[in-house]
């Protein structure tokens, strides 16, 4: 017991990381992965083609070897990044491939008639997207938009596996120094499901919020 | 330059689906103030017709022009022209409203909201300008007490006068209907075609795709009957109704009659 109460200042450092690296992957891939849902949804076949590979293929990586990729595998091409950065710079990576299609997903539910009414009323591409098509697929987009983040804060316990010290590898140093597992796992394990269950609990209120029908 | 009456001229317009011809060397010209509807089979190409002229499709070849602008085009000469871009057609396109046959309002805006977009965003009113416009037009159309109704909470007959609302506030040259009282039940059409009539004897200029041929021959100037991807007939109501002499135009009508009874 003792072990685990002067355990948790470490464990809440670690958190503190784990915290940064969700918020700035979750961040990083919402914005270019809406950008680049928007441009497979409407681009030209060939930016469709291009936007497809990286999907495709990015998904068919397992997100260890992505990180280790960024990670061993940038330096070869002068690209040296420090263990946080090229954690968060793999986890975007990995998580962009996933909000590109929710995002093609939420917009490709709405009837086309929606697009072809905000035509027809004169806006153009810009405002038919800001004023029709995103406030009515936002309701399609959250919900596997917040798996998406709970997943990150999941999967970022990952990261420890480059040296970023975050609640894992906070963990596991705790444990090095006391040998007592238990205690500091249970009291790990509690935190990820704290983080988890607030985010569904947001998801629930976020999209009765967007519910209108 | 030679000065034209005609608000919409359509001249020789095609339009293929793949190897299916939908419409055929169509030629149409509509004045300033006319009310034209364009009836005939289903796949007769009406709708097609209609779509074409706020570019909702593409026309392949032709011309279609109102008030002498290219609607699709950046000219009317086929060799050179190139298709108009998204900011040109869509200033285009604020000029000739459409109300569509399952109405299409926006479900996330009240009745209010969904007349007021295009107030707001394409024409840049005020706030108060917008409200004050929108509200007339709802009133106009039998909404007074529906302002801030979602479209969910309307009849169908209630969310097409909407629509019609939406297309009217942006006081457009012209109006294009399509089958907006097909997907309605029988005792709701008659409240929207109440608001089509006034708005015809308001001296909007209308161009109607419908079934309501009883309504069509009350309400037109010129009834356009369409079949196989061309225009048959082009007559005033009463020509269009009682004369004898096109095989095709009678079978149809014979048709529909046989189809209400």
């Amino acid at each position: 017991m003792e072990e685990a109460i002067s355990s948790i200042p470490h464990l809440i450092e670690g958190l503190s990381v784990t915290i940064q690296v969700t918020l700035l992957v979750v961040f990083f891939a919402t914005v270019i992965g809406v950008i680049l849902g928007v441009f497979i949804t409407y681009g030209s076949k060939y930016i469709k083609y291009i936007i497809r590979i990286f999907t495709d293929f990015v998904r068919g990586i397992p997100v260890l070897v992505l990180i280790f990729f960024v990670y061993y595998g940038f330096p070869a091409i002068g690209l040296n990044l420090d263990n946080f950065v090229a954690a968060v710079v793999a986890l975007t990576i990995f998580k962009t491939s996933h909000v590109i299609e929710n995002t093609r997903g939420a917009i490709e539910s709405i009837h086309f008639g929606q697009m072809e009414a905000a035509k027809s009323i004169g806006l153009d591409f810009k405002r038919r997207l800001i004023f029709v098509i995103f406030p009515l697929a936002i309701r399609r987009f959250l919900p596997p938009w917040i798996n998406s983040v709970a997943d990150t804060a999941k999967g970022s316990a990952l990261v420890s596996l480059i040296g970023v010290v975050d609640l894992m590898l906070a963990m596991q140093k705790v444990i090095g120094r006391t040998y007592e597992p238990m205690p500091v796992y249970i009291v790990g394990l509690i935190i990820y499901v704290l983080i988890n269950y607030s985010l569904s609990a947001t998801s629930r209120k976020l999209e009765s919020k967007y519910r209108f029908n | 330059m030679k000065m034209e009456s005609n608000l919409l001229k359509i001249k020789s317009v095609k339009k293929s689906f793949g190897k299916n011809i939908v419409l055929n060397d169509i030629n149409l010209s509509v004045s300033k103030g006319e009310v034209v509807s364009i009836i005939g089979p289903s796949g007769s190409g009406k709708t097609t017709l209609l779509r074409c002229i706020n570019m909702l499709t593409e026309y392949d070849e032709g011309s279609i022009q109102i008030e002498n602008t290219e609607i699709g085009y950046t000219s009317s000469d086929e060799t050179t022209r190139k298709k108009r871009n998204d900011k040109q057609l869509s200033s285009i396109r604020s000029d000739i409203g459409m109300v569509f046959q399952l109405f299409y309002l926006f479900p996330h805006l009240t009745a209010l909201e969904n007349v007021m977009l295009g107030l707001r965003k394409v024409r840049k009113l005020s706030k108060s300008e917008a409200t004050q416009i929108a509200s007339g037009w709802l009133e106009r159309v039998g909404l007074s007490d529906k302002f801030k109704s979602l479209p969910s909470q309307l009849s169908g007959g209630q969310q097409q006068r909407v629509g019609i609302a939406r297309a009217v506030a942006m006081d457009p040259k012209l109006l294009l209907l399509d089958e907006i009282t097909s997907a309605l039940d029988p005792e709701l059409i008659q409240e929207v075609l109440d608001v089509v009539k006034k708005l015809a004897e308001d001296g909007m200029t209308m161009i109607l795709v419908t079934h309501e041929m009883s309504f069509a021959k009350d309400v037109s100037d010129r009834i356009v009957f369409m079949d196989g991807g061309f225009i048959v007939t082009d007559r005033n109501p009463h020509e269009t109704f009682h004369s004898n002499d096109n095989q095709r135009l009678n079978e149809f009508l014979s048709r529909i009659k046989q189809e209400k009874f």
